[in-house]
């Protein structure tokens, strides 16, 4: 009876690593939204926050992307 | 009964408990979803058909440990597979009726065991797979999805709290909607596989494909239809459940209980762990609940969800056993569990029925829950 300890562990660390990126990235996204809200209010452009969003959201498309070709690709 | 015609019926019960398990499961990527605002059911359900049905040809893995090594393909024969898919299918319609999310893989992997094992002596099961790549996932993809889960929704909480309240709840909303399409798409990659390995299991022990095959393109297009069918017309009652009686979710919690189960089943899926989506979600759901406060549980649901899932395996199995062992005499067998299929399964609808549970109902009582989030977050 052998149970593939590393297989699972790879599935634990993946998941950690992947979904608290994806959160921290998301969170970012969701800053710079607010951010770029503040700043037109306040008469600014919003540059700034609009860059940060942009990142931020395009940033989480990516990860989910690649994980998914990741997937297909084997 | 003729060899070939066998395999036709087992084929088409296969994808029948295929359009079960999408039924029963529709809950698992849609509920976090629906009981937000985030989608309407009726777009929700019909997203998540698309996208399961996407999701079957991204990976077969799964369908591989299920077709080659969980039982001894050359000591079975269709009858017992058939008689295996029957328990699993009874199994399913009765939790499917009293509303209890019950896992529909368990509940396959329960008959097909039971009915190998009474039918081909218990060396025709291959234990040491199952323990491996079921047994021990069941257990830890549900832990490890409500762990993530957990750190995600207090990271979320955390890193959003300066942010606007109406970025938040709106970009959330988003998010969450986002997440519920990966955990489509991540049922796709495990739970249409089940039902893929099982026809392409059937396949070899008939002798129309050689062993160690994967499933041939038909077997993963018609698996894949018929999830998604299911998918689109099922579930509400568990979506109750689900949605609304385990924990009250915020839309933040219910893109971090989301994105967490969906990672989750797609790494697994990748390594071929055939693991129940239904437990991961639930699992996801519990940890984000715990991480927005220490009481966001209710730990008697989730208790009597954990007894359901124990009972699942063993109980399928003793069905799936009485099954196999009838269907394995013969034509008469045969054709007497299928009868007995259709009896319980019509008799089942017809209660049902009694008191319908539609998508409207489901509506009114989330309605009425996200005015106090929203209530909630003016506060």
């Amino acid at each position: 009876m052998k149970v593939d300890w590393i297989a699972l562990g790879t599935v634990f660390a993946v998941s950690i690593a992947v979904v608290l990126g994806l959160v921290l990235l998301f969170s970012v996204g969701l800053r710079g939204v607010s951010a770029r809200e503040a700043a037109r209010e306040n008469g600014g452009t919003g540059v700034g926050g609009t860059v940060t969003a942009g990142l931020g959201f395009a940033a989480c498309a990516a990860v989910v992307l690649f994980g998914i070709y990741l997937i297909v690709a084997a | 009964m003729d060899a070939s015609l066998l395999v036709v019926i087992v084929v088409i019960t296969a994808l029948a408990f295929d359009f079960t398990n999408g039924f029963h499961d529709t809950a698992n990527a849609m509920a976090t979803s629906i009981a937000t605002g985030a989608l309407r059911p009726r777009t929700a359900v019909a997203l998540s058909a698309v996208l399961n049905l996407v999701g079957a040809f991204l990976s077969v893995e799964v369908a591989k440990t299920i077709s080659g090594g969980l039982v001894d393909d050359t000591k079975i024969t269709p009858a017992i597979v058939f008689g295996g898919l029957i328990g699993a299918i009874m199994w399913n319609l009765v939790t499917w009726y009293v509303g209890l999310p019950s896992s529909s893989s368990h509940a396959l992997f329960g008959g097909l065991i039971g009915a190998t094992w009474v039918s081909s002596g218990a060396d025709a099961v291959h234990f040491a797979k199952v323990v491996d790549k079921v047994l021990v996932p069941a257990i830890a993809a549900p832990l490890v999805a409500g762990v993530v889960a957990l750190l995600a929704t207090v990271l979320t909480y955390r890193l959003t709290r300066s942010t606007r309240a109406s970025v938040a709840d709106k970009g959330f909303k988003v998010g969450q909607v986002a997440s519920a399409a990966l955990m489509s798409l991540a049922h796709g990659t495990n739970d249409a596989q089940k039902t893929m390995g099982i026809i392409t299991l059937t396949l070899i022990t008939a002798g129309t494909l050689p062993a160690g095959a994967g499933p041939p393109v038909w077997v993963i297009l018609s698996a894949g239809v018929a999830i998604a069918l299911g998918t689109y017309l099922g579930g509400w009652r568990i979506t109750q459940t689900l949605g609304k009686g385990l924990t009250t979710i915020e839309a933040p919690q219910g893109f971090a209980a989301q994105t967490s189960a969906a990672t989750v089943i797609m790494a697994s899926s990748h390594l071929g762990f055939a693991l129940s989506t239904t437990h991961v979600a639930s699992g996801g759901i519990m940890g984000s609940g715990l991480g927005r406060q220490r009481d966001g549980v209710r730990w008697n649901v989730a208790g009597r969800m954990a007894m359901a899932w124990l009972f699942t395996l063993p109980a399928a199995g003793v069905v799936g056993a009485l099954a196999g062992l009838l269907a394995g005499r013969g034509t008469v067998g045969v054709v007497l569990v299928a009868v007995i299929g259709v009896v319980v399964a019509v008799v089942i609808w017809i209660l049902s029925r009694r008191e319908p549970v539609r998508p409207e109902h489901v509506v009114d009582e989330i309605a009425a829950q996200s005015e106090t989030h929203k209530l909630d977050v003016a506060a």
